[in-house]
């Protein structure tokens, strides 16, 4: 017997939720402005279950293995354990997280397939394959660096937007000299990673850091490492784009 | 059926070596470097088989749906038939467009509004700044940010213009509002902007940019395409940090007409 208070059941409608306001603005669209007839419904409503569905799995996933471990190991670090310990797994957590991140894996491949219809790689599955996970490995790398960066930054005390800046200037000099077709995918890739899994993790690890050192405010000192994530993955895939 | 199921497997086998650097950094320091036995095992390990058949489920109804429901409103929006201009004009006026920054507007207000993480924000803003920034006014101005934000994007995608002086012109604005914003809000502010580009919104987004460069007569979806969530994300911390500076003034205020 099925109960109401069921957890599953209860991730099953927030993901509804989640999905919602997006299916309600393209239906009002749809019967208010565009008065057009819709290809595919079913396909539309069969991959909308699969998306409801995959949600809630993932999120169910997520919270009974990866967010408990995670966030008492992130704390744990926090509060002792060397520092080179600690950088080492405030890298590989940002590098996992932004692996991992489904978007990043679907917004991947969209943008190989792009880049090989408009000429710029070779028009094959194996180029496709290639460029999709060396763009993915790119984002991770730069996660992961960033991630090691605004720990630093924890230890030391600085102030939140220093880094911040410092990123702002590289992706304004940076820019004029990238390959065009590079640019609009690497200012995506830092919002894209920044997602389901890599947010709350990197949160908990900030926290958890400014609780445990004296003189650190979490409130105030334990934000920013998510900025930071999301802006050293522009520098590096324009990077990555000026090398190939 | 036997195809299908060959496809399915192929995926999760994929997605096996996409969650194995989070699982190996986990299980790696917990068991050699905190030097604990993993806490509930068999709870932790089906977990881990829910996110992978969660993000098989997810990344094949985003083919089915998502992508091509983007891409769909893209090309719907954008037909000479419902623009109703000259099917073989080869000069874009951008106010014939109109309706598409309604409609980008709408998504990008819409999903904010309701996102859940943007609600723990929202409650953590108002607790920092001592109940001087209410949750309902940060969330409606973190969706009125996003909502601009897209439709700026699209403007963007429709006119061609480059993204980069967008962008960096919005990093001055966040570097100006940084400089005379409270200290205490500026961390969370800047983490806002990732909040709001979820798991949901980037897909459709990235389709509907995708679509709108596509069908655009001069524009190219390897140039234009992508952006939109650069805006998203950025719309919010200034957003955000307005939010904050104002909420600032008027408590200070109110504060010194009391005395």
């Amino acid at each position: 017997m099925l109960k109401l208070n069921n957890p599953f059941i209860k991730q099953l409608v927030s993901s509804f939720l989640n999905l919602a306001p997006i299916l309600a603005v393209v239906l009002i669209f749809q019967v208010l402005v565009i008065r057009q007839s819709i290809p595919d419904v079913i396909n539309l409503i069969v991959g909308t279950l699969f998306v409801i569905l995959g949600l809630t799995l993932f999120i169910q996933g997520l919270e009974q293995s990866l967010f408990p471990l995670g966030e008492s190991m992130a704390y744990s670090f926090a509060r002792k354990g060397s520092l080179l310990w600690l950088l080492a797994f405030a890298f590989c957590l940002g590098f996992g997280t932004a692996v991992a991140e489904p978007a990043l894996i679907a917004v991947a491949e969209k943008a190989a397939n792009i880049a090989s219809t408009g000429n710029i790689i070779e028009q094959t599955q194996t180029a496709r394959d290639s460029y999709a996970l060396g763009l993915r490995i790119t984002v991770a790398l730069s996660v992961g660096f960033a991630i090691l960066i605004g720990v630093f930054r924890i230890i030391r005390g600085w102030p939140v937007y220093y880094p911040v800046f410092c990123a702002y200037g590289c992706v304004a000099l940076m820019t004029p000299f990238a390959p065009a077709e590079i640019i609009g995918i690497a200012y995506d890739a830092g919002g894209i990673a920044t997602s389901t899994i890599t947010v709350p993790l990197v949160t908990a690890l900030g926290v958890g850091l400014a609780t445990a050192i004296k003189g650190r405010n979490p409130m105030t000192d334990g934000f920013g490492l998510v900025v930071f994530a999301s802006l050293t993955p522009m520098v590096f895939v324009m990077a990555y784009g000026m090398l190939i | 059926m036997i195809e299908w199921l060959v496809h399915f497997a192929l995926k999760l086998l994929q997605t096996c070596r996409d969650i194995l650097p989070i699982a190996a950094t986990i299980i790696g320091f917990q068991l050699f470097v905190i030097r604990r036995p993993l806490p509930h095992l068999k709870k932790t390990l089906v977990g881990f088989l829910y996110v992978l058949l969660g993000i098989v489920f997810f990344l094949e109804g985003l083919d089915m749906a998502l992508f091509p429901l983007g891409s769909l409103m893209a090309s719907q929006l954008t037909t000479p038939e419902f623009l109703g201009i000259n099917p073989l004009a080869q000069t874009v006026i951008w106010q014939t467009y109109i309706w598409v920054y309604v409609f980008a507007a709408s998504i990008g207000f819409a999903t904010a509004l309701a996102e859940p993480a943007l609600l723990a924000v929202a409650l953590k803003a108002e607790e920092i700044s001592g109940g001087a920034i209410r949750p309902w006014g940060l969330r409606i101005a973190v969706a009125i940010g996003v909502g601009f934000g897209l439709a700026l994007g699209t403007f963007r995608i429709v006119t061609g213009t480059g993204l980069y002086y967008f962008i960096v012109g919005g990093y001055v604005i966040v570097m100006i509002q940084t400089l005379f914003a409270p200290k205490m809000i500026i961390g969370l502010a800047y983490d806002s902007g990732g909040v709001t580009t979820s798991m949901v919104t980037v897909p459709l987004v990235t389709a509907l940019g995708l679509g709108l460069a596509q069908a655009i007569p001069g524009r190219n979806p390897v140039l234009d395409g992508f952006g939109l969530i650069a805006f998203a994300s950025l719309f919010p911390i200034i957003a955000v940090l307005g939010y904050a500076q104002i909420a600032h003034w008027l408590n200070k205020r109110n504060l010194s007409s009391k005395h």
